[in-house]
């Protein structure tokens, strides 16, 4: 009579074949913003990292400062973030050495978004947000998905708390669903203020945004950076 | 067919549970329960029991209150916190109050720690863990006054201090390092203050604010809250819209002519009732 | 995915200075196709007295139905207005005698106290875990996105008017950011005299 049991496979030499589950992402949570204006762009981000239920730290900027006219947000798994900038700062100091210039924030964009493509089958699991001034001084905000997909966008926000502060910046800044609305640029100032509160609010109602915020803004005079405290619960 | 409904049937209905199955095996799943995720705290001292717990529900990474109550009055000197599932807490203590109630009216004296503890963990064992309330139940009777928690399967014990729910790492360490025997009130109040707190601040399932409840032989003290450790945070900017801005359809209007609303207390004195 | 967004929906209650406001989308769809433009999720209950049950729309019917039942056989024995707080805890406790086997819908209660007038929001989970607020309160598949607008947008001592501003621009950018829920609005405003229905206009895709 045949046997329907199976070959006993030669790797396992008899034993059954075990499958460990393969599970290398971790969500750190982390959340971004950020708001393009004529000359400037501002980015923040919450200073917790998590796992869980548990704070990992109270005082980490999700925030890179990449030049001086372009900063990249990155929050999701922490390690794949801080792997992600760090390949992306070789990449800046190469090019710098090659071209005795920094990388243009347009060319920045399209190298993030090649670098996250790179690891199209076992992607960092990131979420970015870069900011920064275009070559005519105007400022600009481009959003990723984590395999690089990118766009030139006017605002955005990402990460954890991204479902709950976009439709705000929807509303104020992109003037949505309002019959006659004044459609004056945002003003530097504003765009800083707006943050802060998204932040105050997020803080509010998402358990992973607290401790504090991290807020950059960028002109073609550099870096200002702004901190500001949030409930620590 | 009956001419009037049969009166519903007590207890829980299981109508719904072989439809939720078999939308469950098709892929649709259903949502997780508001969470207490909570901080819990209870420690006796040498005139009572003081409870303490924060004011934070969960709903997955959202807060699904900001100021719940998870403090419960079982009888006058006996009060109950609960963790896990919120509405498990809520029904589970308002049942099982209902019941001391009759039982201190049919035996005419104030119920024991002891029996509210029965009462509840062999209600909760009856159902196996999946009633997913763990309760500190603190209190003073007759005998002095009690600390005991009970987990979710019905499981029980007395401790001079405990603590309960996702917090209960950080409240544990601050308790440990700082209980001794025979505490007075405010340097009891102050520890159950300081180990909620470690929850609020250190678990993210735990926030807001401290609510206290203090049991001696006089009866009960409530802070709703002793303490706000983290308050709402204040906005810079108004965000108004001007009358006008929304575009609407059509509009409809129901106005409501309010003659005088008259209700007859039954309670009224002057008119007894008839027999 | 979550059975709860199967049909999709979402409805925002909001409390103001002697007023209060709910207000829902009137999309219902299967998954990502859309089946009807002007279902009702927002159920009046009394005068005065609105209830939200956004998620399985089988649900909401079934749920909205047993709830007038109750509430008629209520009003015949005790010839008196219910509280919106006792239709909480009505509504609470018939949520929670499905416990095992829940129906799927999270249900949002607006209204006023027929006798003090004073405004009552609630909101509950789907085994009937209420939450009482001071504020707002948001249930549906664009949850999420209503906190964010409600937490920033709101703020205490709202006239009718500026209430309905308020919530109406809430429940728009919501929505909007929300592939299933959408296709127009509609907003109850309460008041001690009046309740005012208004339809808004909205995107529609």
């Amino acid at each position: 009579m045949m046997s329907h049991e199976p070959e006993p496979s030669p790797t396992t030499c008899g034993a059954p074949l075990l499958q460990r589950g393969f599970d290398p992402y971790r969500d750190n949570a982390g959340t971004l913003v950020g708001i393009a204006g004529e000359d400037f762009a501002v980015i923040g981000s919450d200073l917790r990292l998590s796992l869980g239920f548990s704070i990992f730290s109270r005082d980490q900027s999700k925030l890179f400062k990449l030049t001086d006219r372009a900063v990249l947000g990155s929050s999701g798994c922490w390690a794949d973030c801080v792997s992600l900038n760090k390949f992306l700062e070789i990449r800046l100091k190469t090019y710098g050495f090659e071209h005795n210039q920094p990388m243009s924030t347009k060319a920045i964009a399209q190298c993030c978004s090649t670098m996250l493509y790179s690891r199209r089958f076992f992607p960092y699991f990131a979420w970015n947000i870069l900011a920064g001034i275009d070559e005519d001084g105007k400022g600009a905000i481009y959003s990723y998905d984590p395999v690089g997909n990118f766009e030139r966008v006017p605002y955005q926000a990402a990460g954890n708390s991204g479902p709950q502060v976009l439709p705000f910046l929807d509303s104020i800044v992109g003037k949505k669903n309002q019959s006659n609305p004044d459609k004056a640029p945002i003003t530097k100032e504003r765009a800083i203020n707006l943050i802060k509160d998204i932040f105050i609010s997020a803080a509010e109602r998402d358990i992973t945004v607290g401790d504090g915020t991290h807020i950059i803004v960028i002109t073609k005079d550099g870096l200002e950076e702004i901190r500001l405290d949030l409930r620590k619960d | 067919m009956s001419l009037c409904p049969d009166l519903p049937r007590p207890g829980f209905s299981f109508d719904n549970c072989k439809r939720n199955a078999a939308l469950e095996s098709r892929g649709y799943k259903s949502k997780g329960f508001v969470k207490t995720g909570t901080t819990i705290v209870g420690v006796c001292y040498k005139d009572g029991v003081v409870l303490g717990a924060d004011s934070r529900a969960t709903g997955g990474n959202i807060v699904a209150d900001k100021f719940c109550d998870k403090l419960h009055k079982m009888s006058n000197k006996i009060f109950c916190a609960g963790a896990g599932t919120a509405s498990d807490c809520d029904k589970v203590t308002e049942m099982i109050r209902g019941q001391i109630a009759l039982l201190e009216l049919n035996s005419g004296r104030d119920v024991r720690v002891a029996s509210v503890v029965r009462i509840i963990k062999q209600y909760l064992y009856r159902y196996q863990g999946h009633i997913g309330c763990a309760l500190i139940i603190g209190g003073y009777d007759a005998t002095g006054c009690h600390l005991h928690s009970i987990a979710p399967h019905g499981s029980s014990m007395e401790l001079p201090y405990l603590t309960m729910g996702s917090g209960s790492l950080a409240a544990t360490a601050v308790l440990e390092s700082r209980w001794k025997p025979d505490l007075d009130l405010e340097a009891t109040k102050k520890l159950v203050r300081d180990a909620t707190a470690a929850g609020i601040l250190n678990d993210l399932g735990s926030g807001s604010s401290v609510n206290m409840v203090v049991l001696t032989k006089k009866g009960n003290e409530t802070f709703y809250p002793y303490d706000i450790v983290c308050a709402k945070g204040v906005r810079s900017g108004l965000y108004d819209f001007p009358s006008g801005t929304t575009k609407v359809l059509r509009t409809k209007v129901i106005p409501y002519e309010i003659e005088k609303v008259e209700v007859r207390g039954a309670s009224e004195e002057d008119e007894p009732m008839d027999i | 995915m979550s059975i709860l967004a199967y049909n999709g929906g979402i409805v925002i209650a909001m409390k103001g200075d002697g007023c209060v406001a709910i207000a829902t989308d009137r999309r219902l769809g299967v998954e990502g196709r859309t089946v009807s433009i002007d279902f009702e999720r927002v159920f009046e209950m009394g005068p005065r007295l609105f209830v939200g049950l956004p998620g399985l729309a089988t649900d909401t019917i079934t749920v909205s139905q047993k709830l007038r039942f109750d509430m008629n056989l209520y009003e015949l024995q005790e010839n008196r207005q219910m509280t919106p707080k006792t239709f909480a805890t009505l509504l609470s406790g018939t949520l929670y005698e499905k416990r095992f086997g829940p129906y799927f819908i999270e249900p949002v209660v607006a209204g006023m106290d027929p006798k003090t007038n004073e405004p009552y929001v609630a909101c509950m989970d789907l085994i009937g875990s209420t939450t009482e607020t001071v504020d707002f309160v948001v249930s549906g598949t664009a949850e999420e996105e209503a906190y964010g607008m409600c937490e920033t947008l709101w703020r205490p001592g709202m006239k009718p008017d500026e209430l309905f501003e308020c919530i109406s621009q809430c429940v728009l950018n919501a929505m909007d950011r929300d592939a299933i829920s959408g296709w127009g609005v509609k907003v109850h405003v309460m008041e001690k005299d009046k309740v005012t229905t208004r339809y808004l206009k909205t995107r529609m895709d």
